[in-house]
């Protein structure tokens, strides 16, 4: 190397030194201001109506009458809450949201582990044993993904019906897992599909097991991947209406389709911080377990299954 | 007396013969390598035996029992994997038990064994962590510890220490020997390295394009190589292969390389008389030829080239010769190595006895 070559990559270090000092200096440009006043945007759009619905419902009705839906309350109350969970009609029963908050967790419970323990073990089957005809199936799972719900709404109900359990809890818990089912069955056959062949050899070496495998090697290692899909699976389960008041009986009801019922009177006067509190109520648990876990879900969306 | 045996083994993948028509068999307690390139049938033959593939046809046989329509667990292996493929979740303890839990042990010989394993691989501090905090040569320690815990009748072993670096890599050659020696079972071992093969071989196969080339001990492999690709791939420098012919005269044979020097091949052990001007390919390994500028007493043949350059590998030193459009590599003290200018033309004789001959057009050896 040259004298002049020498100098030239020193004044390039020095250079590219000077660069990071200063990027790192100026706090505030246009494009981090543009980036902010974008992320306020989005914040307020969110926001704003969120702060509505939360004022409203610790107003009393006299204060809404008074149409100021900005202001803050002028006596707090949580009246509102108290009858849309215990007292607020739906449909001819007056019990308040929690009839359908009970039923919704009696839901959910079932067809998370129905659909999540189906998807899981066809996934692994999929992934790590030869399964003949796997590819087929795999791609049948992939259009079934895109079929909506309400393509097959009149044959579903003719089966569930036929099986005996139209109309009931298990009704709606058998078609929200069957929904579910080739989304959550891609999702963890691409998961392990990571796992490396060589620790599954080992493991069918050693064992040859399909169902020690799975439950000694193969689901301790899935515990990123169950957060991710348990997250998405309670958020749909939760949030659904149109199972819900599809297959749903009398009684038997997700809060969601409580929720509508109480919401669209048709006689009397409109309760809003009643019905503002109902929304809140029902948007609560998924926002709950989301909190809970919402840090292992981005750790699991990222991380594969092997770590070290 | 387990014996492995492959008979008449076809694999193919989708019309493609990976392997075709393979025969091979290896007695008890013996350490088989199978040597080669990347790509040439090594592991499938290997994952054959492991029963992780299905053979197209043929037969496998250990001992007196046929497995090849087993499944791998029952065929009496244990398998050391490359990546060491230990169960991320477990720990060291529950990795070695994995297994034998699996095969419906009582506990109490399960726990004897587990120990028994620690003991001989030194691992006992470690049975309680997790394969993530442990490093390479550990966790290959726990890999071998699984696969003897078994007590398999025969041990696999694909590729172990090429995640390894160059210290431990010497360090478990050594170990594995060592339980070789101990333990005695029948090992089969995949490598590339053909250092490994001379090394732990009792027995090496040597595989190209899927067919073995040559099987035999390392001394038959190194010294009387059957063809070209095993005179070109076994050695480190490798073996001066040069075109030439045949020349017969005053009773006695002698090579002629195209170049026009000439080695005497009296000594030569030809497999059928040689034809006068037969078309042959000429080997000369690098650690044969004398000293630089020294004469020998029984010198086959003599070669003054120019010095392109020397190379020191520590203990070893090799020079570079010109010659012809090629190279000549010759062994050198790595003390005289110093001393060679490149440019510098240097006379180094090859002795009697010690040459390599292969037919030009088949490779084989006359």
């Amino acid at each position: 190397m040259t004298q002049l070559d020498v100098t030239e990559a020193a004044a390039g270090a020095t250079v590219v030194r000077n660069q990071a000092r200063v990027r790192r200096r100026k706090g505030l440009n246009g494009r981090s201001i543009a980036v902010l006043v974008f992320l306020t945007m989005c914040a307020l759009f969110f926001c704003v109506p969120l702060y509505v619905v939360l004022t409203t419902s610790l107003k009393t009705m006299e204060e809404i009458r008074q149409g100021q839906i900005f202001a803050l309350p002028e006596t707090w109350t949580l009246e509102a809450w108290n009858f849309a969970w215990n007292d607020a009609c739906s449909g001819i029963t007056c019990e308040g949201l929690k009839v359908g908050f009970w039923n919704s967790v009696r839901i959910l419970v079932p067809s998370l582990i129905l659909s999540i323990t189906l998807a899981m073990v066809t996934g692994y089957a999929l992934a790590l044993w030869e399964v003949k005809w796997a590819g087929t199936f795999l791609f049948l799972l992939f259009l079934c993904a895109f079929v909506p719900l309400q393509i097959i709404m009149f044959p579903l109900i003719a089966i569930t019906r036929t099986m005996g359990v139209y109309g009931t809890i298990m009704g709606v818990a058998v078609v929200h897992s069957v929904m579910a089912m080739p989304v959550l069955t891609l999702i963890f056959r691409n998961f392990y599909k990571d796992i490396p062949r060589e620790i599954m050899n080992a493991a069918i070496m050693d064992s040859g097991s399909f169902w020690k495998i799975f439950v000694e090697i193969i689901l301790p290692m899935s515990g990123n991947i169950l957060i991710v899909v348990l997250i998405l699976q309670i958020t749909n389960v939760w949030n659904d209406y149109l199972v819900g008041v599809t297959f749903g009986g009398f009684n038997t009801q997700p809060m969601t389709v409580n929720l509508a019922n109480m919401v669209t009177v048709s006689t009397g006067t409109a309760t809003y911080n009643v019905d503002m509190a109902a929304a809140l109520l029902t948007a609560i648990p998924p926002l709950v377990i989301y909190f809970m876990v919402g840090k292992f879900f981005v750790a699991g969306i990222t991380a594969g299954a092997i770590k070290g | 007396m387990p014996r492995v045996s492959f008979e008449h083994i076809v694999k193919s993948y989708g019309g493609l013969n990976i392997l075709e028509d393979l025969n091979l068999s290896v007695d008890h307690g013996e350490f088989l390598v199978l040597l080669g390139p990347s790509g040439c049938g090594k592991t499938t033959l290997l994952n054959l035996l492991a029963g992780l593939t299905d053979v197209t046809d043929g037969r496998i046989m250990i001992g007196e029992r046929d497995v090849t329509e087993l499944d791998p667990k029952d065929r009496g292996l244990a398998m050391v994997f490359q990546s060491y493929a230990l169960y991320p979740t477990k720990s060291v303890r529950g990795n070695l038990k994995f297994g034998l839990s699996a095969a419906k042990l009582p506990r109490e010989e399960v726990a004897r064994r587990v120990d028994w394993a620690a003991k001989l691989l030194q691992i006992e501090p470690l049975m309680d962590r997790r394969p993530s905090q442990l490093s390479g040569g550990q966790r290959q320690r726990v890999a071998i510890g699984r696969a003897l815990v078994k007590h398999a009748d025969v041990l696999l072993f694909d590729e172990p220490l090429s995640n390894l670096d160059a210290k431990l890599r010497t360090e478990m050659r050594l170990e594995i020997m060592r339980l070789h020696d101990e333990l005695n079972p029948t090992v089969v071992y995949v490598t590339h390295d053909q250092i490994e093969a001379m090394t732990m071989a009792t027995r090496i196969a040597v595989m190209n394009g899927g067919v073995i080339q040559q099987f035999g001990t390392p001394d038959e492999v190194y010294e009387t190589p059957a063809n070209l690709f095993v005179a070109g791939f076994i050695g480190a420098p490798a073996m001066n292969l040069k075109k030439g012919h045949i020349a017969k005269a005053n009773g006695g044979v002698a090579g002629v390389f195209e170049t026009g020097e000439r080695i005497v091949l009296d000594d030569y052990a030809f497999a059928r008389a040689p034809e006068e001007g037969a078309p042959v390919v000429i080997g000369l390994r690098p650690e044969h030829f004398g000293a630089p500028n020294a004469p020998i007493g029984d010198a086959a043949g003599r070669f003054e080239l120019p010095l392109q350059h020397t190379e020191r590998t520590g203990s070893d030193a090799t020079g570079y010769l010109h010659w012809g459009d090629g190279l000549l590599s010759h062994r050198v003290e790595p003390g005289d190595a110093a001393r060679l200018r490149p440019g510098e033309k240097i006379s180094v004789a090859f002795p009697r006895g010690k040459a390599n001959l292969f037919d030009a057009a088949s490779g084989e050896r006359l």
